[in-house]
């Protein structure tokens, strides 16, 4: 038995005529404000709102031991946390599934984009800078992969890089960290048969499956599907093509912003 | 599946709990994912479910929930273990399909029989099924799960580098794969049946 709420309802037959909340069209994204340097203790930082969806991104770096198979790289770390005051479903705790999902798709597609060269990080042997990257949820409406994603990328354009000096890590007078490359990504959700880009909180508890592409100028680097639907191969390629006519927009808004 | 050594067992369907998780208008599944501690190549791994077997056990979850007629058993749930003993490469895709003739072997109702492949790329070539020894040299690698009747993609992820071209190739590669996987998993459902039978034969 299904019981079709009133919101559901309201959302398919405006999806069934192509419009959504907000007056936008099935591929657009809700309002970008992405602001970086809020955090100032933090290497990096940046805070996006995307409509109503809030994710607080902050970078650390630290010295440590290179992973035991890349003994002549650096690391990337990326967590997530949904915090209990962002929505009324997250609870305190150990992350759950959906928090270690999203951080590791975020993680996926900065990694596989080389938005860092780990190869640089290397200081010498048995050190080598750790990069830390912790996604805060802090107000959910709907899509946080391309939330923390374009958070976590600006936040990493305009990181401080802090100094090796005697065996210490110096946090004063800091350089840039260099970077390499610019991943955004682009998440699809299917409600009432329809494909839609950004799902709205709404929205998302009304999705049947989701795809997340993430991609810089040249080639896709990350996808994951979500959720208990599916989509036939013709959709997933013009989902990729979608990504990269869309994607534009989004590195313009990184590459905009510049940090001090 | 090669070097791979994957069981998948599944319980169910069943009252779910703790209570709070069911779902009163249909079943839920839950899904365990993990690697023996001695299953890899490398070095020793800690027993038990890190943030990659999280992960692989929430995709594979949603894999099942696409296919199991979950209606039929509100209430209750249907539990999938899939236990790596020994890995070489593709083990969530492996897991998968094994699972599924686990589930259909216990009688669970299903609209389809999963099956799933991964796709790599090596140099420009794009490669099926990769072992570790190839996927320590790719630089792309995208695991797929596909219902095969409807030819639905249930199960997407992806790493690396790959243009729209090639992705387009490789699902359809892994659609072609299919065809000789689908073929295994009705062999191996058969199997014990005709066991059965010839020794039914032989008595007779």
């Amino acid at each position: 038995m299904n019981i079709t709420t009133t919101t559901e309802q309201y959302i398919r037959e405006r999806l069934t005529k192509g419009v959504r909340e907000g007056g936008r069209d099935l591929f657009s994204f809700r309002n970008i404000n992405l602001e970086v340097g809020r955090m100032p203790n933090a290497e990096g930082s940046a805070e996006i709102n995307l409509g109503n969806t809030k994710v607080l991104v902050g970078i650390k770096l630290d010295v440590g031991e290179p992973m035991r198979d890349k003994p002549d790289e650096g690391s990337i770390m990326t967590g997530a946390e949904l915090l209990p005051l962002a929505h009324h479903t997250y609870d305190a705790g150990p992350p759950s599934a959906e928090a270690v999902e999203l951080a590791r798709v975020v993680d996926r597609g900065i990694r596989a984009a080389g938005v860092i060269d780990l190869k640089k990080l290397f200081i010498e042997e048995e050190k080598a800078w750790n990069v830390f990257i912790d996604v805060y949820v802090l107000n959910y409406d709907g899509n946080l992969f391309d939330a923390a994603t374009l958070a976590a990328v600006a936040a990493l354009n305009t990181s401080k890089m802090p100094k090796y000096e005697d065996e210490k890590v110096v946090r004063e007078n800091m350089g840039k960290l260099e970077i390499s490359n610019i991943c955004t990504s682009c998440t699809y959700a299917k409600v009432a048969d329809t494909i839609i880009l950004d799902t709205d909180g709404n929205e998302e508890d009304f999705s049947v499956a989701r795809l997340t592409v993430a991609n810089d100028e040249k080639a896709v680097r990350a996808m994951q599907k979500g959720l208990g639907g599916s989509f036939t191969t013709k959709e997933l390629d013009t989902l990729v093509d979608t990504t990269f006519e869309k994607s534009k927009a989004l590195r313009k808004i990184i590459q905009g912003i510049k940090g001090d | 599946m090669g070097n791979n050594k994957i069981l998948a067992a599944v319980y169910g369907p069943r009252e779910a709990l703790p209570k709070h998780i069911s779902d009163p208008d249909r079943a839920i599944i839950k899904c365990r994912y993990t690697m023996a501690p001695f299953s890899s190549l490398e070095e020793h791994g800690r027993p038990g479910m890190n943030r990659r077997a999280i992960e692989i056990s929430k995709v594979t979850k949603e894999v099942f929930e696409n296919v199991v007629l979950l209606d039929l058993f509100p209430g209750n749930e249907v539990s999938i273990f899939i236990e790596v003993l020994q890995s070489d490469g593709g083990t969530r895709a492996a897991g998968i399909t094994c699972a599924s003739v686990a589930l259909a072997a216990s009688g669970i109702p299903m609209r389809d029989m999963p099956y799933a492949v991964s796709v790599g790329k090596v140099g420009d070539t794009l490669i099926l099924d990769m072992n570790k020894i190839e996927d320590n040299y790719s630089n792309a690698d995208m695991p797929i799960a596909i219902n095969p009747r409807m030819k639905e993609i249930s199960l997407l992820q992806m790493d690396g580098e790959l243009t729209p071209k090639q992705i387009h190739e490789g699902t359809e590669m892994v659609l072609k794969a299919g065809e000789t996987i689908s073929k295994l998993q009705r062999e191996a459902l058969r199997r014990p049946y005709e066991k059965v039978q010839e020794k039914y034969q032989a008595s007779i």
